[in-house]
């Protein structure tokens, strides 16, 4: 797994930063990395740039329950768009440097209130798209939100659960259709 | 495999392999006439569909540039996707939610039923219902289609339940699991549905029709197609006479090919057949092929497809079973007390994780809101609102000199202005998809803006006087008689019908026709 490396299998060749954290006992996202210690090189962009990179993150899809890690995943993302795209760093460094050094451990008040400053620019747009794609896009979080996404190699859902909402009535089969393989619904 | 010279002048050339030129190629195809068939995307199948929603996305999207003018709100909130087509072997039908509904006799009939509306350039199609229905007909046998000869619904998903309850609860009378060419069971040599979601990444059972497992395999069979896939057409070349006589593409080399046409049709969707007419200026059409009346382009239409979220306090999981679970049909009668032309379809739709997020929630949300929905993502149910876009001759698909392909060919341009209608009806069927879901019990109501269009239509729209449009009733160019338009730029106006079952009923319509022309040696 590349993207929640261990610190001993870390490369530290050609980064230019590091993220680093530990996940939380207990947390989902513990079972599916090989250590609660994980750490994330930057290529691009400074340790101090992804610390302010990730709270706006945070800030942007709060979910108090949900670890540091997967949005560490936002900021690999937009570093990586960084080494491919020099405006895109450019972008991005002069986005964190007005947001400020103390942006990263500012209470959530106060970030929100700088974000909804800058809400209409390009730089708080890509920041947004990306932590929108790759916190959600990450299979890593499915569970936290109760998502269970493919489901072809399961044998999909008509034998398991895709009408088992009970709390409204059922549907007059005029209006729906039988379920092809099961006694009734 | 069949192969087909390039310098076959008898064979017929189809441009896009989706619900208009893969229909139409097997239809060619198996009464002996030979095809070649460009398309420009690569061929998938059941097995490599990815069912990884971002990297679906990407295997099945034309992903290259476009630009985007107007006063839509798609320019501010998809800056870089104007709009969401396909390029892949069965085009959108590979995509598509499988949603075969027909459009209304008065819908094609616009202009004369809703009069004269300003700022919109309505015409009544060139086609009597009757002939349409017939159409409608074969193609909803050819496709198995739900609730269409004998054949039951979808049972009621979870997602499905909400919106029969809600709708009932606000009066509606025609709410069901729609008409939808979905497999319930084993049929046509294609799997059943199993109800697991990811409709639009690509159906792996191939419950779901498409062209790229029904139409195309079949018109190989016939011998008589030679399908091109990877091939981009770049150019239509004509003779002296001004009929067609070959289409210029760069095979997946990347290498110019010329492939001699007897006759030609386009059906690449409404952005990329307008910009291959276009791009296809010669010194006798320096304005674009078959647009001497400078209609190409022009009355573009999509849909007013926007969304409703209802977010509610118990689960629903709405991504377990098919993406559009449902219809109601109450709204697609032309009422003019509701102060709007037209009418609109509420369907019911699903999103995954990060697509509800990037594409199906206001682009304006983020913080805590953002976050209490997200947290409700298993308690949340989905309208999208289908209806009919008024045709503006301004709203149009250009080229775009400033923009570049990786060919060095000008990229498409849309510009859309909406018209005042739409939003009228958007707000309106938002408003009943809000009364639905709080009738049902939401405690959170979301409405998104327009979204990018997948519905482009009426770009190179039928018309009876050439100077209201491109084709004639048959989607024959009024200017080049042995050039067609085989996709939903020929439809004369949208209606409010998501557009596949209507593009393959004018295709199956237009083999018709073609195969009698040429029977008579006039194309």
């Amino acid at each position: 797994m590349r993207v929640i490396a261990t610190m001993d299998r870390r490369e530290f060749l050609g980064a230019t930063g590091v993220l680093t954290g530990v996940l939380a006992a207990g947390s989902p996202l513990a079972l599916f990395a090989p250590s609660r210690a994980w750490a994330l090189d930057l290529k691009a962009i400074a340790s101090a740039e992804g610390a302010v990179l990730l709270a706006a993150s945070r800030t942007i899809a709060p979910h108090d329950r949900l670890d540091d890690a997967p949005y560490a995943l936002v900021v690999q993302a937009l570093d990586d768009n960084a080494m491919r795209d020099a405006a895109m760093l450019a972008l991005l460094r002069q986005g964190v440097a007005g947001l400020g050094a103390g942006f990263a451990t500012a209470a959530e008040t106060e970030r929100v209130q700088a974000l909804a400053a800058i809400e209409t620019t390009p730089f708080f747009k890509s920041v947004r798209a990306t932590t929108l794609m790759t916190l959600y896009g990450s299979p890593l979080v499915y569970a936290y939100f109760g998502y269970e996404g493919e489901a072809f190699s399961k044998g999909g859902y008509l034998l398991r659960g895709f009408n088992d909402l009970r709390w409204l009535p059922e549907v007059p089969l005029a209006d729906s259709g039988p379920v092809f393989g099961a006694d009734s619904h | 495999m069949t192969s087909i010279s390039h310098d076959d002048t008898n064979s017929m050339v189809i441009i896009g392999s989706g619900a208009g030129g893969g229909t139409l190629a097997h239809e060619l195809t198996r009464r002996g006439i030979k095809v070649v068939l460009l398309e420009a995307g690569a061929r998938q199948s059941l097995a490599s569909f990815s069912q990884v929603p971002g990297e679906a996305f990407a295997q099945l999207t034309w992903l290259e540039p476009r630009t985007q003018s107007g006063t839509t709100t798609v320019v501010e909130d998809y800056p870089n996707l104007p709009s969401w087509t396909a390029k892949t072997v069965g085009g959108t039908t590979v995509h598509w939610t499988g949603a075969a509904l027909r459009a209304r006799p008065w819908e094609i009939r616009a202009r004369t039923t809703y009069g004269t509306v300003d700022g919109a350039s309505l015409i009544d199609w060139p086609v009597d219902y009757p002939e349409l229905l017939h159409y409608y007909q074969i193609a909803e046998r050819r496709m198995v289609v739900t609730r269409r000869n004998g054949n039951p619904g979808l049972p009621a998903s979870s997602h499905f339940k909400v919106f029969h309850y809600g709708a009932k609860r606000l009066g509606y009378q025609q709410v069901h699991t729609g008409y939808m060419a979905i497999n319930t069971r084993p049929a046509d040599h294609r799997g059943m549905c199993i109800q697991q979601g990811f409709c639009v990444q690509g159906c792996k059972t191939g419950a779901k029709w498409s062209t790229l497992y029904t139409e195309i395999p079949r018109a190989e069979a016939t011998g008589n197609l030679d399908l091109r896939a990877e091939c981009r057409a770049v150019r239509i070349e004509h003779g002296a006479d001004g009929l067609a006589t070959a289409v210029v593409y760069r095979d997946p080399a990347g290498n110019e090919q010329r492939q001699r046409a007897r006759v030609v049709c386009v059906a690449c969707n409404a952005v990329e057949t307008t910009r291959l007419l276009l791009l296809s200026e010669s010194a006798k059409f320096p304005q674009g092929l078959a647009n001497s009346n400078d209609q190409v382009g022009r009355h573009f239409c999509h849909h007013t497809g926007c969304f409703v979220w209802g977010v509610f306090d118990k689960p629903i999981d709405f991504w377990r079973g098919t993406t559009l679970a449902g219809v109601v049909l109450d709204e697609t009668r032309h009422d003019p007390k509701r102060g709007f032309a037209g009418g609109y379809h509420l369907e019911m739709a699903a999103l995954d994780l990060p697509s509800i997020a990037l594409a199906g929630l206001p682009q304006t949300l983020w913080g805590r809101e953002l976050g209490f929905v997200m947290e409700h993502y298993s308690s949340m149910a989905g309208i999208y609102v289908n209806g009919e876009d008024l045709p503006r001759s301004t709203n149009r698909i250009t080229l775009n000199p400033d923009v570049k392909d990786p060919f060095g060919l000008p990229v498409a341009n849309i510009h859309v202005d909406d018209h005042p209608n739409n939003d009228a009806m958007r707000r309106h069927g938002q408003q009943q998809g809000k009364a639905l879901f709080e009738a049902a019990g939401a405690i959170k109501v979301l409405m998104s803006r327009q979204t990018p269009a997948t519905h482009n239509m009426c770009a190179a729209r039928m018309s009876r006087d050439p100077r209201d449009g491109v084709v004639n009733a048959h989607g024959q160019a009024h200017d080049v008689a042995n050039l067609f338009v085989s996709d939903g730029s020929a439809m004369s106006t949208p209606s409010s019908a998501n557009p596949t079952l209507t593009i393959v009923a004018l295709a199956l319509r237009q083999a018709d026709y073609i195969e009698r022309r040429m029977s008579a040696r006039a194309i």
